[in-house]
């Protein structure tokens, strides 16, 4: 993985300074809070409702174990002892003070991470696949175009006070693990007839109130100008982007009020001057930081039948069959480590889990992890023969829940339990689904279903591309939930469709088991459920989800704070 | 009228400037409340907005030619107006209506790398010392500090970072092209193609 060197090492030291005197001047009054909020921002300190929150970058997702060992480290330290893991491959802690996030820093910029660019209305750590260097269906590895971008988007001077936030992801592989078309700019790897590397360009694409698929602008951009491209699209978006309304800032309606065709106009009216510039690529610099992704030192071994080598052992093999993923070098997996175990907020993960994944990755996989945007975290490089000793430990740390792509695999933002944005509590739903629908045998009947909760239209919970999207709402001050289906992330992305009035949130666990029921009526054999929504459409979902009364069983959930 | 000079700092240094901004009042109801063409320009030396200098460029040319009238530009404005009459003026501006409203940003990197600006570029009002950082690297070499703050302490802001990763208008070159940059020893160097 990418090691700093003395540059990012100078960058890293001196934002904190930088930072840490900001904070000074915000405790001596010299900075007012309104001043003191555009800053702390660009650092990932939000003010959430009853503290403060400090989001730390995990650029494209990829930890050192020791990086991992830090975050536990800070979350025994700084905070209540865990930490959670967002669909944007970073991690946030919830508990932090305002006068110790500058030593939070410092610890971090130990083991060669920061907090830099993770909010604010700039451009954001840069996502890629989980499965970057392994998948078999890479073109390319992603990750040092995504390190390039790091290291341009850094502090870059001209986009610190953009209209609103900007999210870059980049995928290197066939299927599309990165949501690319949900992205202000998502980029794919495409090789041209020639054999070269390029990027098929996307903007435009994004979530929130105004859900959009992202518009391809290039089809083929050679991979030494991916700088200078994403400047000049920079450069119309801070010129063009409304700044009269926040909900309207977003890159996605500037092209949309443009037209893709002049808003592409643009762009590449503002490319001539900067095409071949001086932010163009080198063969040199981008094999120096492809040099830093080389893979690991694999063994030379084969192919082996890890369930049979078991005696079939069923737990093991429902374990192996939805969180063991194929892997490019043979003799190898995947592992993704559930973060998803029932009674557990969805990305938590205590201090001594960090400690234990951080653990398993030095002594089964190179000493590295990912974090995904489902919010679990994956060991890239496994022996196949070790997996049932993986399994054994990881069981006995809540970590092997057999759920990976499944019904209780679920999205879910923090919502209204920690996040002042949040129109709705988005925890207590999930809680309850995944307590509804623990059992494992049905899930497995229901096969791959992605469920996504939102607590409200911000979208942190990807809601609009779940198969199952549940978004909290605010009716005359208490809380709803608007269920959509038929969304999808990847290669066919898709906006889901509402299916009618919202619920409160004790009918949701009845709701979902109804669409279920019709989904497992109405299904082909090897259909999904987001294929089959799509296929029939609302109606019949609707049909039968309001066909009759929804009683609202368990007792109390909305109004509860059990997770603070 | 208050012609007491204002601190500023120009360079990295501060000194007096007599300079005075011109400011007409916000639209009331979307209607201006002052027409630019009939707005007068005080005696002295005055940043007026480009709107008022497009319009009044006859009535004010004696006192532009004479050098005591300059223009800033607002964020929602495009410096390429400016087009072939840059030498007209001793000093360009640039409006921070907030300091969150990055658009100044891209205004001044334009002016100075696509309209070939190379006198003083300045930077007036919501400039606080955090953005004077970014504010040098994309240009401007000037900065009228909102009034109510020191201004020996926004000059700090100017030294925050040694080194920076991007090209822009105060380092034309990217950091992987200025600097040799090795692999750190324990990173297996055998290569792979692009």
């Amino acid at each position: 993985m990418y090691q700093y060197d003395q540059y990012d090492h100078l960058i890293v030291r001196e934002r904190i300074a930088q930072y840490r005197d900001q904070v000074r001047r915000r405790l001596a009054d010299e900075l007012t809070e309104a001043e003191f909020v555009p800053l702390r921002l660009q650092n990932g300190l939000y003010m959430q409702r009853h503290a403060y929150m400090l989001r730390i970058a995990v650029p494209y997702g990829l930890l050192a174990s020791k990086q991992m060992r830090m975050f536990a480290h800070i979350a025994r330290k700084y905070d209540r002892g865990y930490g959670h893991f967002t669909t944007r491959q970073n991690i946030q802690f919830n508990w932090v003070e305002l006068e110790q996030t500058p030593d939070i820093l410092t610890d971090l910029a130990s083991v060669e991470m920061h907090a830099i660019q993770t909010s604010g209305n700039c451009i954001r750590n840069t996502t890629s696949d989980p499965y970057a260097g392994v998948a078999a269906d890479e073109i390319i590895d992603p990750r040092p175009y995504a390190e390039v971008l790091r290291q341009w988007s850094t502090f870059h001077p001209e986009f610190i006070a953009l209209p609103r936030k900007f999210k870059v992801a980049i995928n290197g592989a066939v299927e599309d693990r990165a949501a690319i078309a949900i992205h202000d700019i998502g980029l794919t790897v495409v090789r041209n007839e020639a054999g070269e590397i390029g990027f098929k360009f996307m903007a435009g694409g994004g979530m929130g109130r105004t859900p959009i698929i992202g518009s391809v602008i290039r089809d083929f951009l050679p991979w030494q100008h991916l700088l200078t491209y994403t400047e000049a699209v920079m450069r119309v978006y801070n010129q063009h982007g409304r700044r009269d309304n926040k909900y309207k800032a977003r890159i996605k309606i500037l092209l949309k009020a443009l037209g893709v065709e002049e808003f592409t106009r643009q762009v590449e009216a503002e490319w001539v001057d900067l095409k071949d510039g001086p932010e163009t690529l080198t063969i040199e610099e981008m094999q120096r930081v492809i040099d830093y992704f080389q893979p690991p030192a694999y063994k030379q071994l084969d192919d082996s039948d890890v369930v049979a080598a078991q005696a079939g052992n069923k737990a093991f093999a429902n374990w192996v069959n939805r969180n063991v993923k194929p892997h490019k070098q043979p003799g190898y997996a995947a592992v993704v480590l559930s973060l998803k175990k029932t009674g557990v907020p969805p990305g938590d993960a205590t201090a001594e889990q960090m400690d234990f994944m951080a653990d398993l990755a030095d002594r089964y996989s190179f000493g590295e992890l990912r974090v995904t945007h489902e919010q679990n975290v994956v060991l890239a490089d496994v022996e196949q023969s070790q997996l049932f000793a993986l399994w054994q430990e990881a069981k006995a740390h809540g970590l092997a829940t057999p759920n990976i792509g499944l019904l209780t695999d679920m999205i879910c933002c923090p919502g209204g339990d920690f996040c002042s944005l949040a129109n709705a509590k988005s925890l207590p739903i999930a809680a309850a689904i995944s307590e509804r629908f623990d059992n494992l045998d049905f899930q497995h009947d229901i096969g791959e279903i992605e469920l996504n909760i939102s607590g409200c239209i911000n979208a942190c919970g990807h809601h609009h591309v779940g198969s199952i999207g549940v978004l909290g709402v605010d009716k005359d001050g208490s809380e709803w939930y608007q269920v959509s289906i038929g969304g999808a992330q990847g290669n066919n992305a898709a906006i889901g469709k509402i299916i009618g009035p919202s619920f409160s949130a004790l009918q949701m666990p009845e709701v979902i088991d109804r669409l279920l029921k019709v989904y497992l009526r109405e299904r082909f054999e090897d259909e999904s459920f987001a294929d089959c929504a799509q296929r029939l459409g609302v109606a019949p979902f609707k049909e039968f989800v309001y066909a009759t009364p929804i009683a609202e069983k368990g007792g109390r959930l909305v109004g509860e704070d059990e997770y603070v | 009228m208050n012609m007491s000079k204002n601190l500023i700092i120009k360079g990295r240094e501060v000194v007096e400037d007599d300079w005075q901004v011109l400011r007409l009042a916000e639209p009331v109801d979307g209607a201006p409340v002052h027409d630019p063409a009939t707005v007068s320009v005080p005696a002295g030396k005055f940043i007026v907005p480009l709107s008022l200098w497009l319009v009044q460029r006859e009535v004010l040319s004696a006192r532009t030619a004479a050098g005591e009238i300059a223009v800033w530009i607002a964020s929602d404005e495009r410096p390429e107006t400016l087009k072939d009459l840059l030498d007209q003026f001793p000093l360009i501006a640039v409006d921070f209506p907030k300091f969150t409203d990055g658009r100044g940003y891209s205004i001044a990197y334009n002016l100075r790398t696509r309209l070939g600006w190379t006198g003083e570029l300045r930077a007036v009002g919501d400039v606080l010392r955090d953005q004077l950082f970014s504010m040098q690297r994309v240009g401007f070499d000037a900065y009228s500090v909102r009034s109510d703050r020191d201004v020996h302490d926004a000059l700090k802001g100017l030294s925050d970072f040694s080194e920076t990763y991007q090209a822009s208008v105060d380092q034309k070159v990217p950091l992987f092209r200025r600097h040799a940059r090795p692999l750190p020893a324990e990173v297996n160097n055998d290569g792979a193609g692009i």
